[in-house]
């Protein structure tokens, strides 16, 4: 078996707008995940962060591409069909939106022990409520939390719970998509570790979508930069962030915040209004696993 | 006089049907004209509360239980309503957390910005409204403003919404400029654009800016004086420098440590443990004792005073009190940078 978890080919998707009009959401994006590796995939709101993250767990069907899943193509209905018990069991995701992710009229036990009682699990610690305590602890709330609703939990609290969730079902790739984005710093610092920690001692296949930069530079192994659904650069972390190509990348970092008021005074930064930046060409690689996209060379 | 707004010992409890939540506890600060003063805190630890109190937009349950609100030197504490519209737009206005709801879908901006101008100066001729809404939108790095004067806020983009919703605010040049996260909703590219934003109409009108956010990193760039508060209560109050390079109570060590970029190359992030205390009955002394590594057995029967570090930095922990033992604060202590 090849180390390659997850493999996304030319992914495309196009929204039908209206008859005439239509957005290429996802252009053309190529890249691929190694088994236990945290991928981060950054860019601004309306770059196609999350419907990459849509089509890799089968809630959009791509409009042309390939992605392979343990060599498996989960965009062929026939082969998704034939393995998706274990594809449903393997694959969690956690959306931005706790307050819509969750169901409103169920208690926290029963959301978090729903994955299970739909696949037919055995809990392995005993009872269904059991097993929802366990991991309701793992995530850093205790047992007073299961008989309440989503609705009396703040916004860190129904976020974990989402979490809880889809660990529950000891998934091999999460897919979190802005998992921190709406969380407290010294919260997101909370998530962030124990993200971290299902990395480390689980062996979690983490794909993290975000747009805090600093978040990803933290967290993540190698991160991919997209733009106007173009992948415009992929790098492992610490070459990305010493040593940005592509145009839109550098202004992306030069927008990261720094908690030093002298140094960030003194910082210039670029202006990103009117700005449009090159999304033609192809990637290639500049420095080893270094992907920028380029247009070729004439010569 | 030397400070445009002096809150001393502002106390705002709000009535639910668990009890009675002491939202802000006893909050005294002042604001001198033309500067940015940053108020950073978790969420719930009423931050939005406290500049609603100001403003006196506070719901209907909320009410103002102790201490006084100074405007320019006259109290406004007991003001009704009615006298609260006459400052609110020209002394102090404010720029909401989520500019897709601040406005209104269906009225054109240019039309939503005038109508702030005409309900100040009601008898202006048309033509130097519109001059007036064209300046404003150029004050607020809105480009080819004659063009985008009829467009309505679905034709403009996350940050662009939030330059239109701070030129209305701007539109009877106000005093004061309260500004509840206004970058929270928007990307980080654009948060930085409506930071730098802020910084420029202080520089250029002279505005002083309460700029309310819940991350230390974003407000680095613009303030410059920074707050802490934790639980209702203001704990640490400085110059930027003294904040972030000097910090001395145990939540703002852990704010700061909580950041990513002061922890590369570590193991794991510093979090602080446990949740902030309900604001329903809150603890006898100080209400951060049980999440401190710190804390003094002294923390759990009496709240500390703010102590004196300097002329402008301020905070309440017993650890400055001369008694307490000597530590070795986690961060910080760059107090000559």
């Amino acid at each position: 078996m090849s180390d390659i978890l997850l493999d996304v080919q030319h992914l495309s998707h196009v929204f039908k707008l209206s008859k005439h009009l239509r957005l290429n959401a996802v252009d053309d994006v190529s890249f691929q995940m190694k088994k236990g590796e945290i991928f981060g995939l950054v860019g601004e709101s309306g770059s196609g962060k999350s419907t990459v993250a849509r089509c890799i767990m089968n809630i959009y069907q791509p409009t042309a591409g390939k992605i392979l899943y343990n060599d498996i193509n989960v965009c062929d209905r026939r082969e998704f069909q034939k393995h998706h018990k274990m594809l449903e069991e393997r694959r969690q995701i956690i959306f931005q939106d706790s307050t819509s992710s969750l169901n409103q009229r169920m208690k926290v036990a029963d959301i978090i022990a729903e994955p299970m009682h739909i696949h037919r699990i055995k809990p392995p610690r005993g009872r269904l409520r059991a097993e929802a305590e366990f991991q309701l602890s793992y995530v850093g709330l205790d047992a007073s939390y299961l008989d309440k609703y989503p609705a009396e939990l703040s916004g860190g609290q129904r976020q974990r719970v989402a979490i809880a969730r889809a660990l529950s079902m000891e998934p091999e790739l999460l897919v979190a998509d802005e998992p921190i984005a709406s969380l407290d710093v010294s919260i997101q610092a909370q998530i962030i570790n124990l993200f971290k920690h299902c990395n480390k001692e689980h062996g979690f296949s983490i794909l993290f979508i975000a747009h805090d930069l600093s978040m990803v530079e933290y967290l993540c192994d190698r991160v991919g930069v997209m733009y106007h659904g173009k992948l415009v650069e992929v790098a492992p972390t610490a070459e990305l962030f010493s040593n940005p190509q592509h145009p839109y990348t550098q202004a992306l970092l030069s927008a990261i915040p720094i908690p030093d008021p002298i140094v960030e005074r003194n910082r210039k930064r670029m202006d990103f209004d009117e700005m449009t930046f090159e999304r033609e060409g192809a990637l290639t690689e500049v420095a080893p696993d270094h992907f920028v996209l380029r247009k070729e060379d004439r010569q | 006089m030397d400070e445009l707004l002096k809150i001393e010992h502002l106390s705002v409890g709000i009535t639910s049907t668990a009890g009675k939540v002491q939202a802000v506890r006893d909050v005294s600060f002042k604001l001198h004209p033309g500067e940015v003063l940053a108020i950073v805190g978790e969420s719930g630890c009423g931050k939005s509360i406290l500049c609603k109190s100001i403003m006196k937009l506070l719901p209907k349950s909320a009410k103002i239980e102790g201490g006084k609100i100074y405007a320019n030197g006259v109290d406004i504490t007991d003001y009704s309503d009615k006298d609260m519209q006459k400052l609110r737009g020209k002394l102090f206005s404010f720029v909401f957390q989520d500019p897709m709801t601040a406005l209104n879908p269906t009225i054109p901006i240019g039309k939503q910005i005038a109508e702030a101008i005409l309900i100040h100066e009601p008898k202006l001729p048309k033509e130097e409204v519109y001059n007036r809404v064209i300046a404003l939108m150029e004050l607020v790095g809105i480009r080819q403003p004659h063009e985008r004067y009829k467009l309505y806020p679905y034709n403009f983009s996350g940050g662009m919404r939030q330059r239109s919703v701070m030129a209305i605010a701007l539109a009877a040049n106000p005093k004061i400029l309260l500004a509840d996260e206004p970058t929270t909703a928007l990307d980080v590219t654009i948060q930085a654009q409506i930071l730098d934003l802020l910084k420029e109409i202080q520089v250029k009108l002279g505005t002083a800016t309460i700029l309310v956010s819940h991350d230390l990193g974003v407000v680095a760039r613009a303030a410059d004086r920074v707050a802490i508060m934790y639980a209702g209560k203001i704990v640490e109050i400085g110059t930027a420098e003294e904040i972030y390079y000097d910090p001395r109570h145990p939540y703002t060590w852990g704010l700061m440590q909580s950041l990513p970029a002061l922890n590369k190359g570590k193991a794991e992030l510093k979090t602080i443990p446990g949740m902030p205390p309900t604001l329903i009955d809150p603890p006898v002394g100080d209400a951060f004792a049980c999440r401190n590594e710190y804390a003094l057995e002294i923390d759990y029967h009496e709240q500390p005073p703010m102590f004196q570090i300097s002329d402008t930095h301020f905070a309440a922990t017993w650890l400055l009190d001369p008694r307490a033992p000597k530590i070795t604060p986690p961060i910080g202590g760059k107090a000559n940078v």
